[in-house]
Formats: C-alpha cells, sequence, structure tokens
C-alpha cells in the first residue's frame, strides 16, 4: 500500500503540470488583459508593466518562468490587489474553505447514510417515497436555489440565521447546509441501492434464519456491507463541494478560496487563477488518493498493486 | 415484455415525459405564445406583481417575466440539449475506438478521462468560457469540453464487453474491418444506455448553464436563460420575491422531470447500470 501510494503521488505530478499548462495557456489566449482597465495608458507605461509582470514575453516563456518560481515556493504577487502574495491570499482563504468542506462533508455522509438506510429498510412504505423525494430534490435543485430557499425561511422569514457574512458561529449554518444538500442526495440514493441489493444476498438470509434480529441483521450485515461502494462516491462528491463552494462562498459572503477564484478568472489575475488552481488541483488528487486507500483497507477483496 | 409496455408503468416517469414535451414545444412556441418580447422593457411598470397582464410579474427593467421564463426555457433546454448532442457525439467516438482498438488508442484516450473526472468540471468551463466568449456556442463548447467523458467512459465499458461476443467475433472473422464493426455491429446494439445517459445528462447540462450564468459567466444580456434569471431574481429576493420564485420553481420542476424520467429509462433500457444512481 506503501509503494502504491507512492506511486500514485508520482503519477500526480504530471498531472498537475498539464492541468497548469493547460490553464495558464488558456488563461493567457484568453482575449482580455488583466491590465486592461478603463483608464487608457499612455504607451510607456503600458509597456513598463507588461514588461515588469513579464507579459511582454511569449507565452511558453512565461510558463517556464512561473513554474521556476513555483517550484521555489513563490506564486508571486496577485495582479488585483497589488503587493499581495498569492500564497498569502490563498492560506489566508483557506481555512475557510476547507472548513466549510469538511462540515459539508461530515453532514452530507451522517445524513445521506441515515436518509438511505431508512429509506431501504422500510422500502415501499411512505418514508421511503419521502426520503426518495428528498434524495431527488437534491439532485434536482441548483445550488443557488437551495441557498434561496434556505435564505428565504431561514433568514428572511424565521430570522434563525445571518444570510450572508462570516462573523458569528451561526454564520456558518446556512452555508453548509447548501454545500452538503447536493452530496447528501448522491449519498442516500446509493446507500439505498446498495442495500436493497444486499438485502437479497446470502449471508443476510442466514443471518435472519440464525434468529438474528432485524436491527442486527440491517446494522451489523447489510449496512455494513452496502456502504463500501458508497465510498467510491467520495470522488466525485469532492468535485462536486469545490464547485459549490464557489457559489456558497459567493452567495453567503464567505471569504475563502472559491470567491476569489471566479473574481480572479473574471478579473484576469494570473497569479492568482493559477495558485487557486494549483491547490484545487493537489487537495483533489490527494483526496481521491484517500478515497481509494480506504476503500482498499475497508474491502480486503481489493488488492492495491504497485 | 416490451419496453415501451414496461415504461408506460412507471407514472411518475410518463407524468414527466409529458411535462418535458410541453414545456419544449412552449419554448419552441415562445414567440406566439407570449405577448411582450423578453426584452420589451416597460419602465412604468417596473417590479409589479403577478397580475393579469403580466402573470409572472415584471422585473426590475418592466420586463415581462412570463416572456423571459419561456424564452429562458429555450435558451436552457437548447444549451442542455446541443451540450448533450456534442458530447454524445465526441464521446461515443472516442469511447467506442478506445474500446475496440485498445492500445495506445485507448491508453491516450483514457488518460484524457483520468484528468477531466478527476477534476471539477466546471473549473474548466469556467476558464474555457473567458476563452469562447459568452455565446450561445461558447458555452456549449465550454460545456461539451468536458461532458463527453462521462459518454466516453460509458461507452468503453459497453464496448470492452461487446467485443467479445460472438456476433462481433463472427463479423471479425468475414473480415469486416473495425470502423463498420463498430458502426454497424457494435453501437446499434448499444441504444439504450446511451438514450440513458442522454436524459441524464440534458438535465446535468442545464444545471451546469445556469450555474455559469448565475455566477456572471454565462449568456449576456438582453438574452435570459433560467441561470439568468435565477442570478436576477437572487439580488432582488428580498423585496421582489416572484422573481426568483417562478423560474426557481420551474428549472426545479423541470430537472425534476428529467430525473424521473432519467431513472425511469435506466430501470426499462438498462437494469444493470448503477453509476446512473449518482449523478
Amino acid at each position: 500500500m506503501f509503494t502504491y501510494s507512492i506511486q500514485r503521488l508520482a503519477i500526480a505530478v504530471p498531472v498537475l503540470l498539464l492541468l497548469a499548462a493547460l490553464t495558464f495557456f488558456l488563461l493567457r489566449l484568453a482575449p482580455g488583459g488583466p491590465f486592461d482597465g478603463d483608464v487608457v495608458w499612455p504607451p510607456e507605461v503600458q509597456a513598463n508593466i507588461l514588461k515588469k509582470y513579464e507579459l511582454d514575453q511569449p507565452v511558453h516563456i512565461q510558463f517556464t518562468h512561473w513554474l521556476g518560481d513555483v517550484v521555489r515556493g513563490d506564486l508571486r504577487e496577485s495582479f488585483q490587489y497589488l503587493g499581495r502574495p498569492v500564497r498569502e491570499i490563498i492560506s489566508d482563504a483557506l481555512p475557510a474553505s476547507l472548513f466549510l468542506g469538511s462540515m459539508a462533508l461530515l453532514l452530507a455522509c451522517a445524513s445521506g447514510i441515515t436518509l438511505g438506510a431508512v429509506a431501504a429498510w422500510k422500502q415501499n412504505t411512505w418514508i421511503d417515497h419521502t426520503a426518495m423525494f428528498v434524495a431527488i430534490s437534491g439532485i434536482s435543485l441548483p445550488t443557488y436555489l437551495v441557498a434561496t430557499v434556505l435564505i428565504l425561511i431561514f433568514s428572511l422569514w424565521l430570522d434563525w440565521f445571518p444570510p450572508a457574512l462570516w462573523d458569528e458561529p451561526g454564520s456558518a449554518v446556512l452555508p453548509i447546509i447548501t454545500l452538503a444538500w447536493r452530496p447528501l442526495a448522491m449519498i442516500a440514493r446509493l446507500t439505498r441501492t446498495m442495500m436493497i441489493e444486499t438485502f437479497s444476498a446470502d449471508y443476510v438470509r442466514t443471518a435472519y434464519s440464525k434468529g438474528m434480529s432485524e436491527s442486527a441483521v440491517v446494522f451489523k450485515h447489510v449496512l455494513k456491507n452496502s456502504l463500501i461502494p458508497v465510498i467510491t462516491l467520495l470522488g466525485p462528491i469532492t468535485a462536486s463541494l469545490v464547485t459549490g463552494s464557489f457559489l456558497v462562498e459567493i452567495v453567503f459572503q464567505v471569504p475563502g478560496i472559491g470567491k476569489h477564484f471566479v473574481q480572479a478568472v473574471i478579473n484576469r489575475d494570473y497569479p492568482l487563477v493559477m495558485g487557486v488552481t494549483l491547490v484545487y488541483g493537489v487537495v483533489l488528487i490527494l483526496c481521491n488518493l484517500a478515497v481509494d486507500l480506504i476503500y482498499a483497507w475497508v474491502d480486503p477483496r481489493i488488492r492495491l498493486k504497485g | 415484455m416490451p419496453a415501451w409496455k414496461r415504461f408506460k408503468k412507471n407514472k411518475l416517469a410518463v407524468v414527466s415525459l409529458v411535462f418535458l414535451c410541453l414545456i419544449s414545444m412552449m419554448a419552441v412556441f415562445a414567440p406566439v405564445i407570449t405577448t411582450y418580447s423578453y426584452d420589451e422593457q416597460n419602465i412604468e411598470q417596473r417590479l409589479e406583481t403577478p397580475s393579469r397582464q403580466y402573470w409572472m410579474g415584471t422585473d426590475m427593467l418592466g420586463r415581462d417575466l412570463y416572456s423571459r421564463v419561456l424564452y429562458g426555457a429555450r435558451m436552457s433546454i437548447a444549451v442542455g440539449v446541443c451540450t448533450a448532442l456534442f458530447s454524445l457525439v465526441v464521446g461515443t467516438l472516442l469511447g467506442a475506438l478506445a474500446g475496440y482498438r485498445g492500445g495506445w488508442t485507448d491508453h491516450l484516450v483514457m488518460r484524457g478521462v483520468d484528468l477531466f473526472y478527476i477534476f471539477p468540471s466546471l473549473l474548466f468551463a469556467i476558464i474555457l468560457m473567458m476563452f469562447l466568449g459568452r455565446g450561445f456556442v461558447g458555452i456549449i463548447l465550454a460545456l461539451g469540453a468536458t461532458a463527453w467523458v462521462t459518454q466516453a467512459r460509458l461507452v468503453r465499458a459497453q464496448v470492452l464487453q461487446a467485443r467479445e461476443l460472438a456476433y462481433v467475433e463472427a463479423a471479425r472473422a468475414m473480415g469486416v474491418r473495425s470502423i463498420p464493426i463498430i458502426f454497424r455491429h457494435i453501437l446499434p446494439n448499444l441504444w439504450g444506455p446511451i438514450i440513458v445517459s442522454l436524459t441524464m445528462q440534458i438535465p446535468s447540462n442545464i444545471m451546469a448553464e445556469s450555474f455559469l450564468s448565475f455566477i456572471g459567466l454565462g449568456l449576456q444580456p438582453p438574452f435570459s436563460s433560467w441561470g439568468t434569471l435565477a442570478n436576477e431574481g437572487f439580488r432582488a429576493m428580498r423585496s421582489y420575491p416572484h422573481l426568483i420564485i417562478f423560474p426557481g420553481t420551474i428549472l426545479f420542476v423541470t430537472m425534476l422531470a428529467f430525473n424521473y424520467l432519467g431513472d425511469g429509462l435506466r430501470d426499462v433500457l438498462d437494469p444493470h447500470n448503477r453509476e446512473g444512481v449518482i449523478s
């Protein structure tokens, strides 16, 4: 397993490189530049600005220089927040995003599994139908509508939680629920399908015929074995949490990196976009590796070959 | 039992299909069934609540929300369907080639698939939108650039299985070359799973477009899609909730219908597919 992890991390390097190159070239080739504001600079000033940020060089040379800086641990300075290093911006914003993401993941797993398990246990009753309606609505509701509904009900109508900002503990509640909604639905649907399948397995019938109580069968045999495929969902879910966070952070004014990413793309803040893309790349690769390792750990039938 | 009969038993899926046909027709005939144009401004009647004259009220520029929702349906559904078709063609071709040819073709395609599978597709779409511009075609290409991946994975897996079946082997033994085998023998037998994945793709494309529009990277004004309407509605939500409630509800119901239809079709056409459950 150790060799396997090392190998996976080694493959991750070219993947990250490809991602960085793709993003870098697309950004540079896109029309519009970071200093195309309303102010028309005299040509000399314009030339000087471009020279300072190396924007007058061919793109591939810009890329190799940038890559060199990144290897030395320098993500350069942001264009948009003049003088602020990208590394500082990211390390200021990352905690909020990580907190939001991990809380949403926890909430989604806990409630998604419960919802799916209860639905499967009480299959074809009203409980099942309600649970599955909640789940399918989670897949059908775009994140911003979830946010809208939650804000309308809990902030404007009931006045329980603030509709935006990030200054008191209560302000994290609505963003976390919004972000968790979709993954929760995905987990609930898969858990239900897998559990219904497991209920017809031979070892479940054996357990019943041994005289085990229903709850013991459900928890010890069915649930445990059904959750293994659910683990594979964690990969797509991490990806969906990242995209979800763009929106949630914009809507709820959370000072996280998702908000920075969208803003930086719009403002053509090249260094910031590149920095955030790299961070996402690393986080996603690590999460996917973790998912594979957990999968192999809980299911001994799977052998990870180096 | 033939597929259609089994499908008809699923009430929810049938109702969804009828609803989707209805809303598509309304979108196609939007100019005929609306009184006002989507960009006709009437400054004296801004932000009106629903009335007999304006069924869904008016927006902050005095435009008829009912017209904008219908024209928005046009845009959203067109983007959803065109992107799905784009990824259907590209994904099926690449997936079938990778699965049938194997070797380095397979390797190349699958590494591309891996890359897009790990990274959130909207991250790419946001960057691509900058490059392609905020038009109709730009959105389709930006979303299609990653949407083909799901289709390619699906088709490849199916082709890998089909490749070993007797009728393919027979065709090969008769000297039929790879391309005709893929197109005449293998793909026509895969239409079930392909239809299912097409139905599942449309709502996720509509959702992705509305996401881009909502964060301000989608279609440019005065055009409307459900995403741009939701964006405008969200900002005015406190004082004029009707601006988000109408487009939001219709988007939600359409997504729901697509998902129920997809579930129904999957049960009938592709019963062994588990992956569809998560999408």
